[in-house]
């Protein structure tokens, strides 16, 4: 009710000729094909690679240094690279999401706004890419063939991203997974080509290639532990955001289990089904999410079906699962920032046998303290193998301190055989000790 | 036979032992100095007798061990992880360690599940920590120890971090409590620290082995450790072993993953990579080249003030005394503001016998040539020294400052000052104050932390500053706090990084940190054109330049920047001069003496702290008290506090016994506002409702065992006593429910909560573990929607009592939103005739702007009594905000709370009897947003914005600043626009 009166830039129409939309980094293969699609619609889009210490410095600059890592890196990457002389401040324009819900996040393109003005850049307009209708802008449309293209844009990469996980820690020759990656991205963009709606069989007939393309990858056959990364969106996701956490714990011989885009965005829908049950409310936005979450449910078990009929790979684990988990750790209720689906997540990976998890979270992250470091004693009450480790990413937190953490986490996680038996610790457990200690600590 | 040899490379210390068929045969421990590598070799060339010529298995572990263990290729094994696998393997039946380390705390649980935890980013309770303490007490290490075992009592020390701490322990050295008692207080808060950051919902019980350096070293802290946890001889283990636990881990793990070497080739392997690792993130040297630095100089020298020796003087003189938080200042001028006698040191935590020396000194120097026609004092020492010593006046350190700074350099737009432990800012416009900008409690130790380091370095702050100067290469260490800029200089030094990149580093961010974080400056411009700063830290000539480089614009150093305050001091000394002052003279000072003793106050809930201080003549001076009671004196006329009445309204509900027997509440969050709401609601249904007390210390300590996440809020973390404390009632039903949306108040784009406020009950369920055995309701409902609320809850209470009906629902709840909206109209009407009153009697207005929760004593540790026993009306926040139309803001407005911030803003802005000062609770993520919000909108109004960053740090020191500076600045206007009107 605030907003009458505008007082910063607006994309318009004109503007869709002249200006470039750079997009923020975040996940580099779905942010890739997205940045594609918006081209084949006919925006002029950069995605932008920067991340030099100085993007951090210009976030510490222009936004308050208690607000999240995220935001600081999101506006920090944006202001680095509109002064960098690479793109004309007056023909740019900026594209941040916005998901409206009850965290500090909704309010990322309001602190963009601000960090705008008072880094002299206040006529690059913003856009705020969202579904919820919020913060209009006349220059960008988010058409139906347009967003079709997007669910499936997620959807092929959370396909390319689990796939890519699954084999680049075993692939004998180093950058075979990159290249096909890179190769399936062209490669799905070229079909794609023009402003139609794209038809689902036609993507559900390129699975059994992809699945082919990446069983073809040389690999060894090292059995190696696996590490579930679970947390808040960005640092979860963004390697600028998490110091490079898949690259370093893979050089630490493990493989990593990511869980894809398209469960926070059925996450959100869902959430929309429960807030009509919990608080009643519009049954056109209810019945609005009920479509959306059934169309997304349905695409991602395509994407099972395909893997589990090629029989290589480890598929995902269907929402609807995935959804009942929260029965055991809490309420579906819990619906800001990554709420309840963080929680199940973790669960989630347990049940599929991946007892190692790093959670990431921003340092003082909200919602974290409740569905992140909250329930971490409830599941390992539930499961007493869980070995879990909950990082905080800032930009003043030690990456050694951050390491020496995963590490610890490590460590026990090659100790399986150890850590069954330390239920109760004794002298017992002499099997793999040659000699007999005669210390006594204490 | 197997021969082992582990080494443990912590964060101060290296620690090897060698370990033939199980047995130790060679231990050492020593301090490295950040001289890794050095230091590694030297204990390893003493092990060489023990070791042989045979071949032996090696691992390195700890956190500077990582670097080496890479580059010289040895097996590495994370340091929790050796200790875990040394208990285990030890013959001790052990169930918990606690570890501390230099910079690390580790917990690790044997019994019920292996579980290791270390620290997380932010808790510095460490033995960094206690080497800091123990340089603010000016005690070694052993006379710290000793002095905490002869403690009579024990003081409140925050604990969530050491830079807390740090504000608590300051002030007290100040008030003169005595050291013993700060002493154990410092073991205490590292306890403290320990439990509430590494528990996380497990109880510390059964055998407890305590491990690693300052467990070993610090009688007192084990002390500390064993009443706290309340162990017995059989349950506590002390081992003059503990501190080798990591080493003797990392042995046993090479006797099973170490290929085997000669004794030769492990050192050549570490002496061959020496050196090899480098920092990545460097900056700028200050000075490419010495004429520039050269230039620097002399330029700054020409901003002097007039000195002239205090033997060629005769006449009135006036004395200004500035008792900073960790230094103490004196400037004697003459009539001219001339300065006649300057001294400056540091306070060595014994304010009052150097004061008296100083006094002694210069009674001495004037004889009868020169007459101390009045002096002033200023600085967190004001009271204590006013008292001793019958100084004529005290004024709040801010204005002296600024009336120094005016003094000097008249056209001035911008005044930095960097002190000790403050930063404090003024904005200059029209000949006043714009606006003033101090630092919060968690980026404070600015000039004392480049101080602490320097000496833990083995430097002087100037020898530290000049070497800083010369660096080719500063280290970038970050900004956001100190302790986390401890742990990065400690990574600069394990990679190569030289003193002098090191002070030129720190430079830089203590710089950044005032820019970004206090100034929240963006660009040169925004300051001004004269731009002076000064405070003790501004001798510093790296970080002066630092600063200058940083903002790309010269700025004006006075050459007594340290003593600006006491200069102010003078000044004002001279301008309220009758001629004949009230200080002691050379004989009632050659009497003086005085007695520190510490005291509970018990006059309210707050059990304020009290340290009482007797003087020679009887008088006595009583410190570390929030409101006037305990200073006696006659029942001033009531002035109304809003904060006071919304307590007495909480408290006056009853538990009314019913039919369905009774229900508990916890007071915390949401609840101090919804409780009028569900206890009508559940009264009428039958339910005896059960109210939990206001927090208290002793409901913290209660719950702080449970608490999963260390960085939350402290309104948050004292939930958990709250809950604890109905069940030791014997309460069997508690009812806390998840509220998601809040209220709509149609102020903002939405109503929310915030993620904590909403859903914390999820978070005890999952965490209290006690609650699994009572009923612990917590359901989810949306009070902004009566009707659907109706029906929701008919569903939920018809399951928990099939008995009860839906027309008891209905009229339940019709009860509960009629008292509800009352219980708002009465506060309303309340706080307009708090504010009709302000009118009538020409009274200053508070708005202090908060949550609800922030009215709870233990929340705001009396602040609102504090401002009160100024003569000031204090309302909240919420009795204000509807007296004007919505306020238009440029963030997402979507949050209840929040809304009204905004608006109360607005009120003050469009009132000119009253000020907003916004309470923020550490660790509150939302109000990084509203805080700049809530001054834009004061400062485009033409109004001061004060913030007042709260957490479980006890002393009112620099809250009494900030509201006193405030006040100050308030004045300094009227005045000035009297005179512009004349």
């Amino acid at each position: 009710m605030a907003k009458e009166t505008r007082d910063y830039p607006v994309f318009t129409e004109e503007m869709k000729k002249t200006h470039t939309i750079l997009l923020p980094m975040m996940l580099p293969i779905h942010f890739a094909l997205m940045e594609q699609i918006l081209r084949q619609h006919g925006y002029r889009t950069a995605l932008l690679q920067n991340n030099s210490r100085n993007v951090v410095n210009e976030g510490l600059k222009y936004v308050h240094n208690d607000t999240c890592y995220p935001a600081l890196l999101v506006i920090g990457q944006f202001i680095d690279a509109l002064k960098s002389g690479k793109y004309d401040p007056d023909k740019t324009a900026l594209m941040i999401t916005q998901t409206g819900g009850g965290c500090r996040a909704s309010n990322y393109i309001f602190l963009l706004r601000k960090a705008l003005k008072k880094s002299g850049f206040e006529n690059v307009p913003v856009i705020s890419l969202n579904v919820a209708g919020l913060d209009e802008s006349p220059g960008f449309k988010i058409t139906l063939p347009l967003m079709i293209k997007f669910v499936y844009a997620m959807e092929l990469g959370d396909f390319l991203m689990l796939l890519a996980n699954q084999t680049k820690p075993y692939e004998r020759n180093p950058g075979d997974t990159d290249r096909v990656v890179q190769r399936w991205i062209q490669k799905i963009i070229k079909h794609w080509e023009g402003k139609k709606i794209i038809r689902y069989g036609k993507i559900k007939k390129s699975y059994p290639a992809i699945l082919r393309d990446f069983e073809a990858i040389s690999k060894t056959n090292e059995s190696k532990i696996k590490v579930g990364i679970v947390g808040e969106i960005y640092v979860k996701y963004s390697p600028m955001g998490n110091n490079h956490l898949e690259d370093f714990l893979r050089a630490e011989g493990a493989e990593t289990v990511v869980p894809g885009l398209m469960d926070f965005c059925m996450y959100c829908l869902y959430n929309g089904i429960v807030g009509k049950k919990l608080y009643g409310g519009n049954p056109i936005s209810y019945l609005g999410s009920l479509i959306g979450y059934r169309f997304f449910l349905k695409k991602q078990k395509g994407i099972i079906k395909a893997i589990k009929k090629h029989g290589v790979f480890d598929p995902p684990l269907e929402f609807s699962h995935t959804v009942e988990l929260t029965k055991n750790y809490i309420n579906p209720g819990v619906k800001m920032g990554e709420g309840w689906l963080l929680t199940v997540e973790m669960a989630e990976l347990i049940a599929k046998g991946v007892n190692n998890i790093v959670c990431t979270q921003p340092f003082g992250c909200l919602p974290n303290h409740i569905a992140g470091k909250g329930m971490m004693n409830k599941i390992k009450a539930k499961h007493p193998g869980a070995n879990l480790v909950a990082i905080d990413y800032d930009p003043g937190a030690s990456e050694v301190n951050q390491q020496n953490r995963i590490k610890m986490m490590l460590a026990n996680a090659r100790q399986p055989e150890e850590k069954s038996d330390t239920l109760k610790t004794n002298a017992s457990h002499a099997h793999c000790v040659k000699s007999q200690p005669e210390f006594q600590i204490l | 036979m197997s021969l082992n040899v582990g080494i443990d490379i912590g964060s101060t210390t290296v620690k090897v032992v060698v370990m033939k068929d199980g047995k130790i045969i060679f231990k050492q421990y020593e301090r490295h100095f950040s001289q890794v590598r050095q230091k590694t070799l030297e204990i390893l060339k003493e092990a060489e007798q023990a070791i042989g010529g045979r071949l032996f298995a090696v691992a390195i572990s700890g956190s500077a061990g990582l670097g080496v263990a890479k580059s010289a290729d040895f097996e590495f094994v994370q340091e929790v992880f050796a200790t875990s696998k040394a208990i285990q393997k030890s013959k001790d039946n052990i169930d918990i360690v606690i570890e501390l380390g230099g910079e690390d705390a580790k917990i690790l649980f044997f019994t019920g599940g292996l579980e290791e935890r270390m620290n997380g980013t932010c808790a510095g309770g460490t033995g960094a920590f206690i080497d800091q303490m123990a340089t603010l007490l000016d005690v070694s290490l052993d006379e710290l120890d000793a002095l905490s075992l002869k403690c009579q009592k024990l003081y409140p020390i925050a604990s969530r971090c050491g830079v807390f701490a740090k504000s608590d322990i300051q002030p007290l050295l100040n008030q003169g409590a005595a050291k013993a008692d700060i002493a154990a207080s410092i073991f205490q808060a590292v306890v403290d620290q320990t439990i509430t950051g590494l528990a996380q919902g497990r109880k510390l019980e059964g055998k407890i082995a305590f491990l690693g350096g300052p467990l070993y070293f610090f009688k007192g802290l084990r002390k500390r450790f064993v009443e706290t946890l309340q162990l017995t001889d059989d349950n506590a283990y002390f081992s003059e072993l503990g501190q080798f636990a990591v080493a003797i881990g990392s042995a046993l793990y090479a006797e099973e993953h170490s290929k085997l070497f000669s004794y030769k080739e492990v050192i050549a392997k570490i002496e061959s990579t020496a050196n090899s690792a480098h920092s990545s993130r460097y900056l700028e040297p200050l000075f490419t080249d010495e004429t520039q630095y050269r230039s620097f100089c002399q330029r700054h020298s020409r901003a002097s003030v007039a000195t002239i020796p205090i033997d060629s003087y005769s006449g009135a003189a006036y004395l200004g005394i500035d008792c900073g938080s960790t230094t103490v200042k004196l400037v004697l001028i003459g009539d001219e503001a001339q300065i006649l006698y300057q001294y400056y040191d540091s306070n060595k935590g014994n304010t009052i016998d150097l004061v008296r020396e100083q006094l002694l000194n210069l009674r001495t120097l004037c004889a009868d040539k020169i007459q101390i026609c009045s002096s002033v004092v200023t600085g967190y020492g004001e009271e204590l020294i006013q008292h001793a010593f019958h100084v004529d006046h005290g004024i709040v350190e801010t204005m002296a400052h600024f009336t120094a700074t005016r003094h000097f350099c008249p056209e001035v737009d911008f005044i930095l000052d960097i002190g000790g432990q403050d930063i404090k800012c003024f904005k200059v416009k029209n000949d006043s104050i714009d606006s003033i900008m101090l630092n919060e409690a968690c980026s404070s130790g600015c000039g004392s932390f480049i101080e602490t380091f320097a000496k833990s370095m083995g430097y002087s702050v100037s020898e530290f500053a000049q070497k800083g100067i010369l660096s080719k290469h500063p280290v970038d260490l970050g900004s956001r706090c100190t302790v986390f800029m401890n742990s990065s200089v400690k990574q600069a030094q394990k990679e190569g990084a030289g003193v002098e990149d090191i002070s030129a580093g720190l430079s830089m961010s203590v710089v950044k940190n005032a820019i970004y974080k206090v100034i929240r400056a963006h660009s040169a411009d925004e300051l001004g054109q004269k731009v002076v700063v000064q405070g003790g830290t501004f001798y510093n000539d790296a970080v002066l330049r630092s600063f200058e480089k940083e903002l790309g614009k010269e700025v004006i150093r006075p050459n007594i920047a340290g003593l600006m305050g006491a200069y102010g001091a003078a000044l004002y000394a001279r301008k309220t001069s009758t001629g004949k002052s009230t200080l002691m003279s050379e004989e009632e000072l050659k009497n003086f003496s005085h007695t520190a003793k510490a005291a509970a106050c018990g006059l309210c809930s707050n059990k304020c702290s009290l340290t009482v201080i007797t003087f020679g003549n009887g008088k006595k001076y009583i410190s570390g008290n929030r409101c006037e009671r305990p200073l006696g004196g006659g029942k001033k006329q009531e002035i109304p506090n809003l904060y006071e009445y919304k307590r007495n309204r909480l408290k006056s509900l009853q538990p009314i016994s019913g039919k369905r027997g009774k229900i508990g509440l916890p007071l915390g969050l949401n609840m101090y506002e919804n409780t009028p709401f569900w206890h009508a609601f559940l009264t009428e249904l039958g339910y005896e409702v059960v109210l939990s007390d206001f927090a208290s210390k002793e409901i913290y300590r209660k719950g702080r065992y449970s608490i999963p996440s260390d960085t939350v809020c402290y309104p948050a973390k004292l939930v958990h006593g709250q809950v604890e404390a109905l069940m030791e009632q014997g309460i069997k039903t508690i009812f806390y429910p998840c509220l998601t949306y809040n209220f709509d108040e149609k102020k903002g784009d939405n109503h929310y909560n915030c993620p904590v406020v909403a859903y914390y009950p999820e978070l005890l369920q999952a965490n209290v573990q006690k609650l699994s055995e009572i009923m612990f309701l917590y359901p989810y409902f949306g009070l902004h929607r009566p009707k659907d609320f109706v029906k929701k809850a008919y569903q939920y209470f018809n399951k928990i009592d099939p008995d009860i009906k839906l027309s008891e629902i209905q009229s339940a709840s019709q009860k509960a939103y009629d008292c509800y909206y009352q219980w708002q109209k009465d506060l309303k009407e309340k706080g307009a005739q708090a504010l009709a009153f302000a009118q009538e009697h020409d009274c200053q207005v508070f708005v202090l702007a908060g949550r609800p929760y922030h009215i709870d004593p233990e929340i705001n540790h009396g602040i609102d009594r504090m401002i009160s026993s100024f003569g000031i009306v204090v309302v909240s926040e919420d009795c204000v905000a509807d007296l004007v139309s919505p306020q238009k803001v440029h963030v997402l407005n979507q949050w209840t709370y929040h809304s009204r911030l905004y608006n109360a803003a607005k009120y003050c802005v469009l009132h000119d009897n009253a000020e907003l000062v916004q309470l923020v609770s550490f660790g509150c993520g939302l109000d990084a947003i509203t805080t700049d919000e809530v001054r834009e909108i004061l400062e485009q109004g033409g109004k001061l914005y004060t913030q007042l960053k709260i957490d479980d740090i006890n002393n009112l020191g620099a809250v009494r600043i900030r509201i006193r500076s405030l006040l100050g600045a308030i004045e300094e206007r009227k005045r000035k626009s009297l005179e512009r009107r004349a």
